[in-house]
């Protein structure tokens, strides 16, 4: 006993003060890669290294349609590598959960070259994933009641809905003397019947997707349901396939999304944190209406 | 006994059956038979060579050479080579003879290439499915003519029928696939009388999503990534595996610093996991302080991680003909300042864990896996290590730099969850004199080659030693930077039986830490 105490003064106190703080993160984390698409003169290697298919072109007649999908994105940094004029740049941010599936997607148009390369930014915007607007101002409305209800206190269960168990370390990893969620009155439960929000990873597999459903549906009104990494927004590396279904929100209404491969702990404590209101979306640049 | 002897005494002994064998890549040597009949050459192979067959898996030829191919990968003790005897399997008649009752090993393995490509094996003590849930349709998904983007139909019906706990007050208690804590899904359905537990039935596949059939989809090098993402925990080890699968094929000669690097890597996910499994072990049995200073532990090595491969999980750092980054001379520094502070926090966390006699008592005699059943299921890793087999393919088949390292295996008898916490700290001893001696090197050499295109129709094998255990790539190489196959094994995959047998007559409570002190992988397993 003695012994524990002795350790644990001499240990001193080894909490984060992320969020109050900026994350004090090494300089070689590779966190999203951004795009000077104005820059930009050739977005094909980019796409032909990038192994999700996170960026992607199409051509009809002399112009171009370049996209790029945070949601798919594992931030492996090789779109960088492969484009050259510095147009694009790995950054140290990981603070990109949101609420808007189609807000970590950005189109910008191009007219072509001959050479097949392309010049000349005509325009950049964000891609619509959930055209049916109704939808979201519902989820607007119910998000708002559910702020008030839970923002002081969370439960959350957490679902591996096919993951390849890299989330789930990161998620583990909220529950350590570091990260310490409990700080915010956040509690990881074992039922989904004392569950507030559903924290799932994917993809989600057509094995899981009925223990997933079922899991949704054991839990109370109101609720949340945050789909965390590449593989849980969007199917990531493994997209949809024979036994994948692809993202959460081919299953489940999602209202948060949150990037990474996996996301850091505190990109799921910010997507957390964001989901009950308790912090804000972060702007980045090429977000022109964020 | 070398090769050409060996080729030899096949030769005589088993005449017109072995059609050819070569040997490939220094210590792949290839035993092709004319026909499905495998079982004298396993039992010649296993008896008088006391060879250990590592794993069975199949592969679809029917469009170029009209029929399937089983292949069974053997090694023996001693060798670094590994022999992989190739055995038709007939598209017009579909079955092969299962080794499985001698063999409960492979009883997994036989029952995946049933679910996965429709061959049949006769004589199986347990043909049910177990890749493919049993409410799934009629499809082979490894079978050439199966398109990965099929979309099946709504599955309906039964998941899988366990087999009824009888007996006056016997109970069967189903649990998962959605599990209590932050862990991956399965299901485990205990039969129990009063607190012990009886049996236990597994019930895996739940994370199931068609990874090897991707692999004969993406370009090769996007393929990586993908080799990174079979078990997130071992995302080097596997992305280590895979690559060096594809430099043998295409006879990649990767730079000394970089083999040096991947090593450095490779102990320290191996570090990052054992800490961190440590530590869940001591929270199993309610000794949660020790937790808190292993995953602290475990954080101090991520941040290393991150500084040196730019992630905290290592991801995205290996690459086919070496790594993707040089290191500066500060990035060798802190990871020695980083080993030197690990090491003498980790000195701390055994010796509070050695002070909980409680602890220790809730560890010792719980879980016992026997060294006899141990070796007949094949099991491999530390769970084996615990349980007296003492393999490690750094050792038997040594990659990277380890050939040039020196380092101990443990190996224990008990068989016990306080054993296979012991064979964790003792790697850990180990590793991080390894990443010393590692690090201790000039490392501003060559750290890639350039890829040349990669010549079809290639096959090779990679075995890295993982923090769990052996894990086992074997491809064969496509046109158009394409692979035909890639099969991938886990070391879970070999290791979940020894749950099964090391939880029987354990009460309930303990099967937490039982199976925490295994930490197998539900999607290494799945795919
Ligand atoms: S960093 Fe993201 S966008 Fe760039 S290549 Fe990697 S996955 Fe694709």
């Amino acid at each position: 006993m003695f012994k524990i105490l002795q350790k644990t003064i001499r240990t001193g106190i080894v909490t984060t003060t992320y969020p109050s703080k900026p994350a004090r993160i090494s300089d070689h984390f590779r966190g999203r890669p951004s795009f000077d698409f104005e820059k930009w003169q050739d977005a094909r290697p980019a796409a032909d290294e990038c192994p999700t298919g996170a960026i992607s072109w199409r051509d009809t007649d002399d112009s171009r349609k370049v996209t790029v999908d945070y949601g798919l994105c594992v931030f492996c940094g090789l779109c960088a590598e492969a484009s050259p004029d510095q147009a694009v740049k790995i950054t140290k941010e990981f603070e990109l959960a949101t609420a808007d599936r189609g807000s970590l997607i950005l189109t910008a148009e191009y007219t072509l070259n001959a050479d097949g390369t392309h010049r000349k930014l005509s325009a950049v915007s964000h891609g619509r994933v959930n055209a049916d607007s109704d939808v979201q101002s519902v989820g607007a409305k119910a998000r708002e009641t559910i702020q008030k209800l839970l923002g002081r206190s969370l439960s959350i269960r957490e679902v591996d809905a096919g993951s390849c168990n890299g989330c789930e370390l990161e998620i583990v990893a909220l529950n350590n003397p570091i990260y310490d969620i409990e700080r915010f009155g956040i509690h990881f439960v074992a039922s989904p019947r004392h569950a507030d929000m559903l924290l799932v990873t994917g993809p989600v597999t057509r094995n899981m997707e009925l223990a997933l459903l079922k899991t949704y549906r054991a839990m109370p009104e109101p609720k949340l349901v945050v789909a965390v990494g590449a593989c849980g927004i969007s199917g990531g590396i493994f997209g949809e396939n024979y036994a994948s279904l692809g993202g959460v929100d081919k299953v489940l209404p999602v209202d948060v999304y949150i990037p990474g491969c996996p996301p850091r702990p505190q990109a799921l404590l910010q997507g957390i944190l964001l989901a009950v209101g308790r912090l804000r979306e972060k702007r980045y640049d090429e977000h022109p209406s964020r | 006994m070398n090769l050409a002897t060996l080729f030899g005494t096949l030769q005589t002994k088993f005449g017109k059956q072995v059609e050819s064998m070569h040997a490939e890549h220094g210590d792949e040597a290839y035993i092709f038979l004319g026909d499905p009949n495998i079982r004298p050459i396993t039992e010649y192979l296993r008896g008088e060579l006391q060879a250990r067959l590592v794993s069975v898996f199949a592969e679809d030829r029917r469009s170029r050479e009209g029929v399937f191919f089983n292949y069974y990968v053997f090694e023996q003790r001693g060798d670094t080579q590994f022999l992989i005897v190739r055995a038709p399997v007939p598209a017009a008649d579909p079955r092969f003879p299962s080794l499985s009752a001698e063999l409960p090993a492979v009883n997994w393995q036989e029952r995946e290439i049933q679910d996965w490509f429709g061959l049949t094996a006769v004589g199986h003590p347990n043909p049910r499915r177990v890749a493919l849930h049993d409410n799934w349709p009629d499809v082979h998904p490894l079978r050439k003519d199966f398109p990965i983007d099929t979309v099946l139909p709504p599955f309906e019906g039964e998941r899988h029928i366990y087999r009824p706990a009888l007996g006056e007050g016997v109970l069967q208690v189903p649990v998962g696939p959605v599990h209590a804590g932050t862990i991956e899904p399965g299901h485990f359905s205990f039969a129990v009388a009063g607190e012990p537990i009886l049996y236990l039935q597994l019930r895996m596949f739940y994370t199931h999503k068609g990874t090897e059939k991707l692999f004969e989809k993406l370009p090769i090098h996007k393929a990586v990534f993908l080799a990174e993402s079979i078990s997130g925990d071992s995302s080097f080890s596997h992305g280590t595996a895979f690559c060096q699968a594809i430099e043998r094929a295409a006879e990649i000669e990767v730079p000394s610093d970089a083999l040096i690097m991947r090593t450095v890597l490779l102990e320290l996910e191996r570090l990052c996991n054992h800490v961190a499994d440590i530590g869940a072990i001591a929270t199993d049995v309610g000794f949660v302080v020790a937790n808190a200073h292993a995953s602290r532990l475990k954080e101090m090595l991520l941040a290393a991680n991150e500084q040196l491969a730019g992630n905290r999980l290592l991801r995205g750092m290996v690459c086919i003909g070496g790594v993707r980054r040089a290191w500066g001379a500060w990035q060798v520094e802190l990871l020695r300042v980083a080993i030197d502070a690990f090491t003498r926090e980790f000195r701390d966390l055994v010796a509070l864990i050695n002070s909980s006699e409680s602890t220790r008592d809730r560890l010792e005699h719980t879980g016992i896996l026997k060294p006899e059943i141990a070796r007949d299921l094949g099991i491999v890793g530390v769970g084996g290590r615990a349980s007296g087999i003492d393999l490690d393919v750094r050792r038997d088949h040594p990659y990277a730099a380890y050939r040039h390292l020196s380092f101990k295996v443990p190996v224990y008898q008990v068989g016990d969850v306080w054993h296979r916490m012991q064979v964790r700290i003792d790697e850990v001893q180990e590793s991080i004199s390894m990443i010393r001696e590692a690090a201790s090197r000039n490392l501003s050499g060559q750290f890639r080659v350039p890829v040349p295109p990669i010549p079809p129709n290639r096959c090779a094998l990679s075995a890295v030693e993982g923090w769990r255990g052996e894990i086992i790539h074997w491809i064969r190489t496509g046109s158009d930077n394409r692979l035909e196959r890639c099969k991938i094994k886990d070391p879970s995959l070999n290791n979940w039986p020894a749950l099964v047998e090391a939880v029987q007559g354990n009460i309930i409570a303990d099967f937490p830490v039982i199976n925490k002190s295994f930490n197998l992988s539900y999607s290494g397993t799945d795919r």
